[in-house]
């Protein structure tokens, strides 16, 4: 730093190698080093989008940079597997779970924040304590339970959706909740004191006036929940085993896992598509997601 | 706390006890369309509790209909009471909790006190039956049967059936459990059953797919007797060989001799030589599978070769994506710069990707045949066989997924430490480093600790990273029931459980208990550091 006060001082003429020099000392080091990280970033994203436009479509003839372009990969698996099918189960963990997580977790952290009672103190340092025990380590029991589940009730038994969907719910209060009642409390009293003054219910002060208010949140606690859902292959490789019910992740897993070399594009193209919703959230969320994830929010 | 208090204490009705809000309070009647929500709502609720209750009162369970009652009624009681307001936004977040992650943990520390596992599902009874009806032979009297196979649910995966029919109109459904009589069901000419009500009939290239299991299948009927099949498509009752005799409470083999004595602590009937019959049964072991994995000679040193290895991952990857993550936010962190939001977008692009494809894709970039980094190197590393080399390469993977995070956060935090801290300590002269040792980074590890503890508690279990690229290999001499050379303790639990010949539910549970055990040291040493726990007196 000390290189940049004098740089700064605009005071007499240097020659051109002294400026280069200075440059360099000042901001040339740090282009440097950012063309490097740079590179290590982005040449495993250039290599998939290059292999899933690779004609051959193998592993051994992708480059890291595309030496043609055809859409054979993207056609073989539209036709060769239930491409869409799993797409669409993926999609639909993803945002019933966001959606559903986003509305329990908020109800829970209202009740944390603006109500005292007895077991608050208890409720919010066992939230903090599961926390530490993420659902998958009982992945066996789950297991075992859904087994004896699934004679009872077929509908929510194993390869069905709403048996996994429940699994995911299971694990909806977390640390997302510790998030929002956080941001739930710098919500000023005042203002639903004031509304129940008026006349307003518990619940019309929550769905009227906090939700609107705490919107920020519940943007980030959505898209980190959906992130985790669309990736999340431990208790969805236990519970869909029929190729119909499966999602887009274990899908890709077993196209690679077969035939490692003959379905790499076809693998390319699905992972460039699991990839699309992350990114499009992504860009729409990108002004919160940086307060949020400051704010003690974990992805991987 | 205190603030608080004298917060609520004035004339809101909000913060104080919930109980004491209702009477006199503004009336919890709210809006029309509210309350007809809620009665939709509950209403909704009540045909799911009917739905679960019919298929257990079909199967005689009626602690589990109570159950279903119970949760019902306290749902009710919750939403109709006045003094009940923080529960009814608790309720359903907690009803979900308890379902699937308490009760499941709870399951699971009492599965890690059995022998539970592939032969050893059951009762003893059940045991029984399965090998009497198992070692059935043919003989002149025996009943014929033409045999269809179908199964209960999905045709891969659903419990074998063997549909039946005596050609004399007779027609039977036969399951691990015993044979009940078919109605309904379809008989072509041949006396095949072609379709019925229940069961999904199989086609030959699924019954194919299945004929290991089909080998080791039969039903029970009456005491000593079962059915199996011979061949796809026909099936006999026969006279077991092998017969239990409760007096001594154990199977004599009436062709051979041998006598198996029951082992009620091992669960399995066992001969004079120690040879057991497959079929054994569900029983407790008290601490044995705990003890296994710390004492027994091989399984102590897979188990605890894993755990420093599971350590060491955990901290090197966190260590490796705070210098990495912090490293790109310093160099980023000056006032002007061209291109700083290209660098930024592109930097934080892995974080933007699945995870999951992403873990794939550098599996394959790191294969030994076709692999991007051989070919391009001009190398013959095998990246995913090598124990270091695959070692290598799950961390490098984890770097690159995970630096981007780090990046961000360090990039929140530098802003946050005001520039004239580092500019007055340069007076001072000290320099650039001393400034950034001495200032800058004790009060950025202020704000990035939590981080860090929760960046190694996710890294700690983290599944995918290592089961998505080498799957816990490269193996030893001892092949995958021991720990591989990348296994972290979840993955060599879900191998356990879930990827092996013989599924070991009772070990893999002990594993996850000791999992638990783990974190929560590691936990109860964090939490007690950390600020969150002062925010629950607020």
């Amino acid at each position: 730093m000390s290189v940049s006060e004098v740089a700064a001082r605009p005071v007499y003429r240097r020659s051109p190698s002294t400026r280069l020099t200075l440059w360099a000392g000042r901001l040339g080091w740090r282009h440097a080093v950012m063309w490097v990280i740079a590179a290590f970033a982005i040449f495993p994203v250039l290599f998939v989008v290059s292999a899933a436009i690779n004609p051959l479509g193998t592993l051994s003839s992708s480059q890291l940079w595309p030496t043609g372009a055809s859409l054979s990969n993207a056609m073989e698996l539209f036709r060769n597997t239930p491409f869409t099918t799993w797409y669409a189960n993926s999609l639909f963990f993803a945002l019933t779970n966001a959606a559903v997580t986003v509305l329990l977790s908020a109800l829970a952290a209202y009740a944390f924040s603006r109500m005292r009672f007895k077991g608050r103190r208890v409720g919010l340092i066992g939230l903090l304590v599961i926390q530490m025990f993420p659902q998958f380590l009982a992945i066996v029991a789950i297991y075992l339970m859904f087994s004896n589940i699934g004679e009872l009730y077929p509908a929510i038994g194993f390869d069905t959706r709403w048996g996994l969907m429940l699994v995911y719910l299971g694990g909806a209060l977390s640390i997302n909740t510790w998030l929002m009642k956080g941001f739930f409390d710098t919500v000023p009293k005042e203002l639903d004191e004031s509304a129940q003054m008026d006349g307003a219910t518990h619940a019309q002060v929550f769905f009227r006036i906090m939700l609107p208010l705490v919107t920020p949140v519940l943007a980030i606690v959505a898209l980190l929940v959906f992130i985790n859902t669309i990736n999340e292959f431990l208790l969805a490789s236990v519970f869909l085993r029929d190729t119909d019910s499966q999602t887009l992740g274990l899908g890709l897993y077993q196209l690679v896992d077969s035939q490692r070399n003959a379905n790499f594009g076809m693998f390319a193209v699905g992972a460039i598509m699991l990839s699309l919703p992350t990114l499009a959230v992504f860009w729409f969320l990108q002004r919160y997601i940086s307060e949020g994830l400051t704010s003690g929010a974990v992805k991987g | 706390m205190a603030a608080d208090r004298s917060g609520t204490a004035g004339a809101s009705s909000k913060g104080a006890p919930a109980g004491r809000k209702s009477p006199g309070g503004p009336q919890a009647g709210g809006s029309l369309g509210g309350q007809i929500t809620k009665i939709l709502l509950l209403g909704l609720f009540t045909a799911l509790g009917v739905w679960a209750v019919l298929p257990l009162y079909l199967a005689g369970l009626w602690w589990g209909i109570g159950l279903v009652v119970a949760v019902v009624a306290f749902v009710y009681w919750v939403y109709f009471s006045k003094r009940t307001v923080p529960a009814k936004y608790l309720v359903p977040g907690v009803l979900f909790l308890m379902a699937f992650q308490i009760f499941p943990v709870l399951y699971t520390m009492s599965t890690s006190l059995t022998n539970m596992s592939d032969g050893h599902r059951g009762s003893k009874d059940q045991a029984i039956a399965s090998i009497e009806a198992f070692s059935v032979t043919r003989d002149a009297d025996s009943r014929e049967f033409v045999l269809t196979v179908a199964a209960n649910g999905d045709p891969e995966t659903g419990e074998l059936v063997f549909l039946l029919s005596d050609g004399e109109g007779g027609t039977y459904a036969g399951t691990e459990e015993g044979l009940t009589d078919l109605v309904g069901a379809q008989v072509d000419d041949s006396g095949k059953i072609t379709d019925t009500i229940g069961y999904t009939v199989l086609t030959p290239a699924q019954v194919n797919s299945r004929s290991d299991e089909l080998q080791e299948f039969a039903v029970p009927t009456d005491k000593g007797a079962g059915i199996r099949s011979s061949g796809l498509s026909s099936a006999f009752e026969g006279n077991a060989v092998r017969v239990y005799d409760e007096s001594c409470d154990c199977i004599e083999d009436t062709e051979t001799g041998v006598v198996y004595h029951a082992d009620d602590e091992r669960g399995a009937f066992y001969d004079e030589d120690g040879q057991r019959l497959p079929q054994g049964w569900q029983v407790g072991v008290g601490l044995d599978n705990f003890l296994r994995f710390l004492f027994d000679p091989t399984f102590a040193s897979s188990f605890f070769g894993t755990l420093v290895w599971n350590i060491v991952f955990a901290v090197t990857v966190t260590f490796l994506v705070f210098v990495v993550g912090l490293a790109v936010a310093l160099t980023l962190h000056v006032p002007k710069m061209r291109g700083k939001v290209v660098y930024r977008i592109l930097v934080v692009l892995p974080y933007a990707m699945s995870s999951l494809a992403m873990y794939l894709l550098w599996r394959d970039m790191f294969n030994a045949d076709f692999g991007l980094f051989n070919r391009m190197l001009g190398l013959q590393v095998d990246w995913l066989g090598d124990v270091w080399a695959a070692r290598f390469a799950v961390i490098l993977a984890n770097v690159w997924l995970g630096y981007p995070y780090m990046f961000l956060v360090a990039t929140g935090a530098l802003q946050a430490i005001p520039r004239e801290l580092g500019q007055a300590a340069q007076l001072d002269g000290a320099g650039p480093w001393q400034a950034f040792r001495h200032v800058t980074l004790p009060l950025l590890m202020v704000a990035m600790t939590p981080i860090l503890i929760s960046t190694f508690a996710f890294n700690f279990n983290n599944f995918n990273a290592v089961w998505l690229i080498t799957r816990g290999g490269p193996f030893g001499s001892e092949g995958t029931t021991a720990g591989g050379a990348t296994d972290l303790l979840i993955t060599y639990t879900y191998r356990l459980a879930f990827s092996e010949a013989t599924a070991q539910y009772g070990y893999a549970a002990a594993l996850s208990v000791m999992i638990f055990l783990i974190v929560s040291v590691m936990s109860v040493v964090t939490l007690s550091r950390t600020k969150a726990l002062q925010e629950v007196e607020r």
